[in-house]
């Protein structure tokens, strides 16, 4: 995961000449460790650190009436008008968070740029959406289920693939 | 969730405690900025107001629009209630232009109770009669929170009417639901019939009881309701219940001053004392909206609650 990280940050310095301008927001809850661990090696690199923020998608889902309320965060974003916004998520799936994501940022200001920084792309897209840097693509069933797990959050570092137990999942609704 | 909300024991603590959460990120920018979020498109809030209300109606408005819900204010002075249209019919008729929640305020007690069992909407209460106002209570909870962190062990003290307090009831069970100590503070008169098993202490002394307390929640003398026939006059209420900067004093440091709204200046509370710095009354009003959003977001954010009703 580290050198994934490296990689990417990487990645943005170049494209974007610098890290000028450059602000990493991260999708709530995961995304968001992303984004520091980004900015902090963005910082070793270029010897500034870039402005991050955390963004909470709840309230821009699109399954919003088709399931029960999910829990909500508190989005805390710097100011982006102009800035080259890179939008962190630790999993690219369908698609739709990505979608979320992207109008809760368009209401919070006008950035000159958005780029999407994932860790895992695991394929199966839904809409017409894909990431400007990618950790690592991990092609996946849809009966599969990819955890990212944060030090910060879950104690170690890792991806764990795994099967959908339909039957706890049923048991579960 | 819960589909209605008619009183605060319709919510346990986790339920509370979730409300309150909620409400915290709607203010994650700041206290007084909301934004506007695009969550309840399509939905549609009625707010059906049978007795006068500035900031309970203003709020929901707010709240319901913060949101992008429709709102339709519908309030009974140029209505056909004025042509002697009964709740029941009021309420069918609502109904069948298809809304997905009612806010209601009524001057009997029951009131929502009776509009839940006619009407597919979720009903929110915004006051019945001196029956309940949990959402008045949720944002007293979440201001006390804001300064408190919990609630455990805070002593709580509400002074005044509390016979005819909608907002003294909510208030009183969804603090013992959270763990607080509430006390009630008045003339005997002013006391509920049967508080003893309300299982909070009563007192007539203020003063006895103000060094103690972490929060003093005055009520308003609800003269609309015939409270001022419960006490000889207002002067001599105002003198040995009422809060003036002189008797708040007597309070600690970090206690705070509370009070539903709208005030009798002078009678309850006067002015000086409600502008000292501990005041949160105007953060109650503030708080109010972002309490009414989360409500809004988790009864009508969820599954088509209507879609569940079986169709005979």
């Amino acid at each position: 995961m580290q050198r994934a990280v490296a990689r990417i940050a990487h990645e943005i310095t170049e494209r974007n000449k610098g890290a000028r301008d450059v602000v990493l927001i991260g999708v709530l809850t995961r995304g968001v460790h992303l984004a520091e661990r980004l900015a902090d090696r963005i910082d070793s690199i270029e010897g500034t650190r870039p402005p991050t923020g955390a963004l909470d998608i709840g309230l821009y889902r699109d399954d919003i009436g088709m399931r029960d309320p999910v829990a909500l965060a508190p989005t805390k974003v710097p100011n982006i008008d102009g800035k080259i916004v890179v939008l962190v998520d630790d999993v690219l799936y369908t698609g739709r968070s990505s979608r979320a994501a992207l109008d809760a940022l368009i209401d919070l200001g006008r950035p000159k740029a958005v780029q999407l920084a994932v860790l895992i792309d695991r394929g199966h897209r839904e809409l017409p959406i894909r990431a400007d840097y990618v950790g690592k693509n991990v092609p996946t069933g849809r009966n599969e289920e990819v955890r990212v797990k944060i030090a910060e959050l879950d104690g170690e570092d890792g991806v764990e693939l795994g099967r959908v137990d339909e039957t706890a999942e049923e048991a579960a609704r | 969730m819960i589909r209605h909300l008619l009183s605060i024991k319709d919510l346990d603590p986790e339920g509370i405690e979730r409300v309150l959460a909620t409400a915290a990120t709607f203010q994650a920018d700041g206290p007084r900025i909301m934004r506007k979020y695009p969550t309840l498109r399509g939905k549609t809030v009625v707010n059906l107001f049978y007795e006068a209300s500035t900031r309970t109606r203003t709020s929901f408005e707010l709240a319901a629009k913060r949101l992008s819900a429709d709102v339709v204010n519908f309030s009974v002075s140029g209505s056909a209630v004025e042509k002697g249209e009964s709740l029941k019919d009021t309420a069918q008729t609502i109904e069948a232009m298809g809304v997905d929640a009612i806010v209601i305020r009524h001057s009997s007690s029951g009131a929502p109770n009776r509009l839940a069992g006619w009407v597919s909407a979720s009903v929110i209460n915004a006051g019945d009669g001196m029956h309940e106002h949990p959402t008045q209570a949720l944002l007293d909870l979440y201001t006390i929170r804001q300064h408190f962190g919990s609630f455990s062990g805070l002593r709580v003290a509400i002074v005044g009417d509390i016979a005819h307090s909608r907002v003294a009831r909510s208030n009183v069970w969804g603090l013992q639901m959270m763990g607080a100590d509430v006390t009630l503070v008045g003339p005997p008169t002013l006391l509920p019939p049967r508080v003893e098993g309300w299982g909070v202490e009563t007192t007539a002394d203020i003063e006895a009881v103000l060094p103690k307390a972490d929060v003093v929640y005055l009520l308003r003398m609800q003269l609309e309701r015939g409270t001022g026939a419960t006490v000889p006059t207002l002067r001599e209420y105002s003198r040995l219940w009422g809060l003036d900067a002189a008797r708040a004093t007597l309070l600690k440091d970090e206690a705070l001053i509370m009070h539903p709204g709208p005030m009798n200046r002078g009678v309850e509370i006067t002015a000086d004392a409600a502008e000292l710095p501990r005041s949160v009354i105007t953060d109650q009003v503030a708080n109010g909206v972002a309490v009414r959003m989360a409500l809004l977001y988790l009864m009508l954010g969820g599954r088509d609650a209507r879609e569940e009703v079986p169709v005979e």
